[in-house]
Order: C-alpha cells, then sequence, then structure tokens
C-alpha cells in the first residue's frame, strides 16, 4: 500500500459511504418533513410554540439541561417508557420539527421531559422547582437554579408574579419574596410547550395493558 | 529470506538502514517547536480538563455543591470538561504526536514550521473561546459540539493549517515503504475536517430541522472518537512497540484488513446511541450492524500486537513508553468490544442512558487515547528537547495513579450503571431507586478523579521541571529498571 491515490480514494469513499446514509439521507428525508394540519381546529401537529418558550429552549440549552434529562419516548421492548408513564405514544421524528436544538438526550440522571408539560401544567410549582429541587422533591440530585431567580424586599404588596410556597434553608425571609427573571419565566414556559400527547397517525398509542 | 524483506521494510525499527542518525535529528528538530507546544498546551488543558470533571463529578451526589453561580452548573461545568478535554486536551495531544510521527516516517523535516507554531496558538484560542463561552452560557448544548458559533471557526482554521501540513509531509516523502502509522495519520488527517466542517455547517451555523440533528451529531460524536483519536492512537502504538522492542510489527496483511475494515465499519456506528430513538429503523439498524462488525478490526489489531509483543512482555517492566502504550492497547480491545456489546439491542436496553455510557466512554477516551498519548510523549519529548525525564519514579507514580484511577472509575461507573438500568427498566420501580442505586457509585468515581487529577500533576510537574532543565543531566533514558536486553534500550 504506497500508492496514495489509493489509499485516498479507500479513506474517501468509506467515509462516504457513512456521510450519504447518516448525514444526507436524513437531511432530505427528515429535514424536509412538514407539521400535519389539524383538520378540526386548523392548527398544526406538532403546534408551533410560543414565542416566550422558544426563548426558554435556548436558556435550556444555555444551562445545560439535556445532560440528565432526554426528551424521547421509546417503544417496548426497548423500553418501558410508556408503562412508566413517559407518554401516551412513541416520539416520532415528526415531533421535533419545531425543536431546535434537538434535545434527545443520552443520559436519564433525572426524568424525561417529553411530556412534562402535561405532568407538570403549574407554572409556580416549576418555579418553586428550578428554585430550590428538594423542597420538592427531597431525594432530588438536581442543582438549584437560583441564580435565575431574585430576591427582593416586598414594596407595599407582594409582586404578583412572586414564587408562591417555598420553604428551606433559601426561602425568602419574612418581607422578602422570589420572583423569576425573564429567563427563567421563558425556561417555564418552555417547560410547559413539552407536550408530545397530540396524535400522528404514524405513531398510533399502544393499547393499554 | 531476502535481505529486505517485505514485512522489515516496515518496520520503524530498522529505521536506521535508510536513515542516518543525523538526518533522524535534524527531522525531529524541525517538529520540535510546533510540537512542544502542542504538548505544553494540551499538558495546561489536561489539568483544566480533570478539575471541570472531578468538580462536576461530585456535583452529581452533592446538588448544592458551587450552585450560588451561573458559571458554575453542572449543566455548564460539564460539557466545558467534554471538550476541555477532547479539544484541548487529546486533539491538541494527538496533533503533536501525529506531526512528529508523520515527519519521522515520511523522512523529511518539517519545514516552514512557523505557521504551525501560529496554527497552535490558534487551537488553543479557539479551545480558550470556546470554554469560556459554554461558561458564560453560549453553549449549543449539542453533545461534542456544545462550543459556540464564534469559537469554532477558529479551531477550524487552525486545523486547516495543520491538516493541509501534515498531508503536505505525505506527498512529499521520501520515497520507499509507507508505514501503517501513515496510513492512519493520513485518514485521519482527512477525516477530521469533513466530519468538523459537516457538523459545524448542518448543526451550528445552518442547523437543519428536527430530528436528522440528532443523526448528524452522533455521526459526529462517534466518528471524532472512531476516525481522529483512534487512528492516531493505534498509529502510536504501531510505531511505539516495534521502536522499543526491536523487531517488526507481526504481519502487514493484519495490518491492512485493520486499516481498512476500521475505515468502513467505523464510520457507520454513531447511531447505537440513539436505538429507540426517532429515526428510520434501518439507520439505527446499519449502526448496530456496524458496531458489531467492529469486532473484525478490533480483533485484527489486538492479534497483530500481541503476536509482535509475544516474548518481549518483559519490556513493560522497564519501558514507560512501552508500558503506557501496552495499557492503551489492551483497553483498545476492550473497550471496543464492550462498545460493539453495548449496541446490541438487548445490552443497549439496560445501558442506554446511564452511567455505563459515561464508564464507556471514559475507558476509550482516557484508557485507550489518552494513555496512548502519554507513552507516546515519554518517547518524543526527550527527542525534542535533548534532555531526558528526569525521574523515572515520578513516571512510575503517574503511571499507577492514573492507571487505577481510570479502572477505579470505569468499574465503578460500569456496576452503578447496569444497576441504574435495571431500574429505570423496571415499570414496578420507582424512579427514586435508580438514583439510589447509582449514588454509591457516583461516590467512588468523584474518588477516582482525585486519583487522576493527582496523576496528571505529577505528569505536568515533570513535564515542567524537563522542559526548563532545571537539576542536573540525566545520563541515559528514565527507565522503570535495568532493560533485560541492553541493546534494546530506549525509553
Amino acid at each position: 500500500m504506497n500508492k496514495l491515490p489509493l489509499i485516498f480514494l479507500g479513506v474517501f469513499l468509506t467515509f462516504a459511504s457513512s456521510w450519504v446514509g447518516l448525514v444526507v439521507y436524513p437531511y432530505f428525508a427528515l429535514g424536509r418533513m412538514q407539521p400535519l394540519p389539524d383538520e378540526d381546529t386548523g392548527g398544526y401537529f406538532p403546534p408551533s410554540n410560543p414565542g416566550l418558550a422558544v426563548a426558554g429552549e435556548k436558556v435550556y440549552a444555555a444551562n445545560g439541561c439535556v445532560y440528565c434529562h432526554s426528551q424521547q419516548v421509546r417503544l417496548a421492548p426497548t423500553s418501558t417508557d410508556i408503562e412508566k408513564g413517559l407518554g401516551p405514544r412513541q416520539t416520532v421524528a415528526r415531533d421535533y420539527l419545531r425543536a431546535q436544538p434537538v434535545f434527545l438526550g443520552t443520559m436519564r440522571t433525572g426524568p424525561d421531559l417529553t411530556n412534562i408539560g402535561v405532568r407538570q401544567p403549574d407554572a409556580n410549582w416549576h418555579h418553586k422547582h428550578l428554585y430550590e429541587p428538594q423542597v420538592v422533591t427531597d431525594w432530588s440530585v438536581m442543582p438549584s437554579f437560583r441564580y435565575l431567580y431574585k430576591m427582593q424586599e416586598i414594596q407595599g404588596q407582594p409582586s404578583g408574579n412572586a414564587v408562591k410556597g417555598l420553604s428551606g434553608p433559601h426561602a425568602p425571609p419574612p418581607g422578602f419574596e422570589v420572583v423569576p427573571t425573564n429567563e427563567a419565566n421563558a425556561l417555564v414556559a418552555y417547560l410547559l410547550s413539552l407536550k408530545r400527547n397530540y396524535p400522528l397517525p404514524e405513531s398510533p398509542e399502544p393499547p393499554a395493558k | 529470506m531476502k535481505p529486505h524483506s517485505l514485512i522489515s521494510s516496515f518496520n520503524p525499527a530498522n529505521e536506521p538502514d535508510t536513515l542516518a542518525s543525523h538526518e533522524r535529528a535534524e527531522i525531529d528538530a524541525s517538529t520540535r517547536l510546533p510540537v512542544l507546544l502542542f504538548f505544553s498546551s494540551a499538558i495546561f488543558w489536561l489539568l483544566v480538563g480533570s478539575l471541570l470533571g472531578l468538580i462536576s463529578a461530585w456535583k452529581m451526589t452533592h446538588p448544592w455543591f458551587l450552585d450560588q453561580m451561573a458559571w458554575l452548573t453542572f449543566g455548564r461545568l460539564r460539557p466545558a470538561h467534554l471538550n476541555t478535554v477532547i479539544y484541548g486536551w487529546a486533539s491538541a495531544a494527538g496533533i503533536g504526536v501525529g506531526l512528529w510521527l508523520m515527519a519521522r516516517l515520511c523522512r523529511i523535516p518539517l519545514v516552514h514550521s512557523k505557521l504551525l507554531i501560529s496554527a497552535a496558538i490558534f487551537w488553543n484560542l479557539g479551545v480558550f473561546v470556546g470554554v469560556l463561552g459554554i461558561l458564560a452560557g453560549d453553549s449549543r448544548s449539542i453533545e461534542w459540539l456544545e462550543f459556540p458559533g464564534y469559537a469554532t471557526p477558529i479551531l477550524f482554521i487552525a486545523y486547516a493549517f495543520i491538516g493541509i501540513w501534515a498531508i503536505i509531509m505525505f506527498r512529499f516523502r521520501k520515497p520507499g515503504h509507507v508505514y501503517v502509522s501513515q496510513w492512519y495519520l493520513f485518514a485521519a488527517f482527512l477525516w477530521f475536517p469533513w466530519l468538523y466542517a459537516t457538523a459545524n455547517i448542518l448543526l451550528i451555523w445552518q442547523p437543519i430541522q428536527g430530528s436528522a440533528q440528532g443523526a448528524v451529531n452522533w455521526w459526529f460524536a462517534h466518528n471524532v472518537l472512531g476516525l481522529w483519536f483512534t487512528p492516531i492512537g493505534l498509529a502510536s502504538a504501531y510505531y511505539m512497540i516495534p521502536k522499543v522492542i526491536g523487531r517488526p510489527i507481526h504481519s502487514y496483511y493484519l495490518s491492512i484488513l485493520g486499516f481498512w475494515s476500521l475505515a468502513l465499519f467505523y464510520s457507520w456506528n454513531g447511531m447505537h446511541h440513539l436505538i429507540g430513538g426517532p429515526f428510520p429503523a434501518w439507520m439505527i439498524s446499519a449502526s448496530v450492524v456496524a458496531s458489531i462488525m467492529m469486532f473484525i478490526p478490533v480483533v485484527t489489531v489486538a492479534i497483530n500486537h500481541h503476536m509482535t509483543m509475544r516474548g518481549h512482555f518483559d519490556a513493560l517492566k522497564w519501558s514507560p513508553t512501552l508500558r503506557f502504550t501496552v495499557f492503551g492497547a489492551m483497553t483498545y480491545t476492550l473497550v471496543s468490544l464492550q462498545g460493539s456489546s453495548m449496541a446490541i439491542p438487548s445490552l443497549n436496553t439496560l445501558t442506554h442512558f446511564t452511567d455505563y455510557t459515561i464508564g464507556h466512554a471514559h475507558l476509550g477516551l482516557y484508557g485507550f487515547f489518552s494513555m496512548m498519548m502519554f507513552g507516546a510523549m515519554y518517547y518524543i519529548v526527550p527527542r525534542l528537547t535533548g534532555w531526558e525525564w528526569p525521574s523515572a519514579s515520578a513516571i512510575r507514580w503517574h503511571f499507577w495513579l492514573v492507571a487505577s484511577g481510570i479502572l477505579l472509575m470505569v468499574g465503578s461507573l460500569s456496576l452503578g450503571g447496569v444497576l441504574q438500568g435495571l431500574a429505570l427498566y423496571d415499570p414496578q420501580v420507582s424512579f427514586r431507586s435508580s438514583l439510589d442505586y447509582a449514588t454509591p457509585f457516583r461516590l467512588v468515581r468523584g474518588v477516582s478523579g482525585f486519583l487522576l487529577l493527582a496523576g496528571h500533576l505529577v505528569f505536568a510537574g515533570h513535564f515542567a521541571v524537563m522542559l526548563l532543565k532545571i537539576g542536573s543531566r540525566r545520563e541515559g533514558p528514565a527507565l522503570f529498571a535495568e532493560p533485560s536486553k541492553p541493546e534494546a534500550a530506549t525509553v
């Protein structure tokens, strides 16, 4: 093997095969998929997200939530995700059309968040949890995101958006309140938007056992 | 046998026949500044990366640890750790080793090395800007590609110079046989820019839509390991093993088979990170098959290296280069077979989404590649500085600290990961149990981080002492013991 063109050709072709299969093919096959019109409401599946949730997606990326939380529901027997209540059906390519970036995730140090907006629809719950996760779940190993919140003295009436029900070592002392920053509001809007429970013909719900 | 048999002509240990020692010294001297610059910066980032990894590890069991500030949150430190060790340490060390090997094996001095020095500075600037960007909140959260869009072009430009230099060296090599290490290096230096450019364009500059991102992401991430680090690591093993023990590689034909089967199968592996994910089934199946086919290149290389070493294992007692290199080569076999097994769907069910994968990644990137780089550095640096390593016991400490550290880390994460996976799979078991199972093993992993960091501090200190030529000149190389065959005595 002393011929440069021969080595080059082999090195080029072997690699090009995977480039075509795992990059070019999905670029065309998955990258050009369209949302599905919903004839009943005139909307689309997956629905488009409000602007605040799109901003929250960036907060999710900046703070690396994906390193502990996946966003994919897989079928049996690969997983028991559906039995464990992570979602009513498998997530398929169309579910991720509007995600940017796509947070499929490779770890489940924390629970899967594909349908967290269905499981926990209350914004205050999320704020409380992000501010001090152990107040909500005492055995949680999630770090606190207090840096996305402001502690301030109550001026007259408490602010309408102050986080309610905080306790524990970082709870506001009397006369103080904890209010979310714009980033925290965006992140919670994003988490609430995570609902992949709309129907898609390519992913029927498996019958309940 | 003819005086120059086919096999012997591929053996770098035969270099003295074809290359006078003054020519070799001239080639080494031409690579001195760029290679030492890559090595020094790599060791600096190794320390930074170890510290970031250590803090991240302890955060997994102690979430309140350093939780006041945004830039210290787990979700930023972890990608900062990964990118520091991938681009700052492993790539820079690999580039240094690759350039040096390429110059030696092509038997030509490196010309215009000032341009490579600028490339090294640019590369480090890119890593620095990228890591700060991640800590500041500009991480892309795309695994292995977290560096923000303003850092990656700097890396790419730096790489362009490096890659072009390596290819040019190969193009203008002295006539004669091409050694197996050169195939691997040539391929790695071509594959990396293709990988990096594709991933950057499709994920960062003009992101493609939807789950296709996942495919591109793991095609990239797995191939950085398989088609960038692995070939450089194997190139180093193919050079160092015959060089130190003074005999040729066992089989030329196994080398060819190992090389081409790696090129063909490794590039298809990436999708096994996404088994069960939102992709056409054939893409996942193709990757599972390719992952299992990796058995061929891995076993081929393992046999080739083992047969070369046979009868010379006593050299591990005295040669630091060989001890690190053989540790790396054995780990390569182990981690690759483990990787193939993890792609089998029924086993993947258990290990997917768990610490087991993290253990596997460290076994590959550290137990194989980093150990290989340490071994190569112990060989190369004295030839660049004209100064032997001052202390054999420092090398011994380095070896035992990092070898025990990585085995403890991978052992604990693998056991904990399997238990975690069992809990995550069983519908009758709560999510909390998966954490309860993993936590004690994560604590052990946290301890292993101290061993690794300590080993790196010893190595960095030793390297600094050597570079600054502190103390008196040592006569003869720093060996662990007297070599059994004095004529083969090299580091």
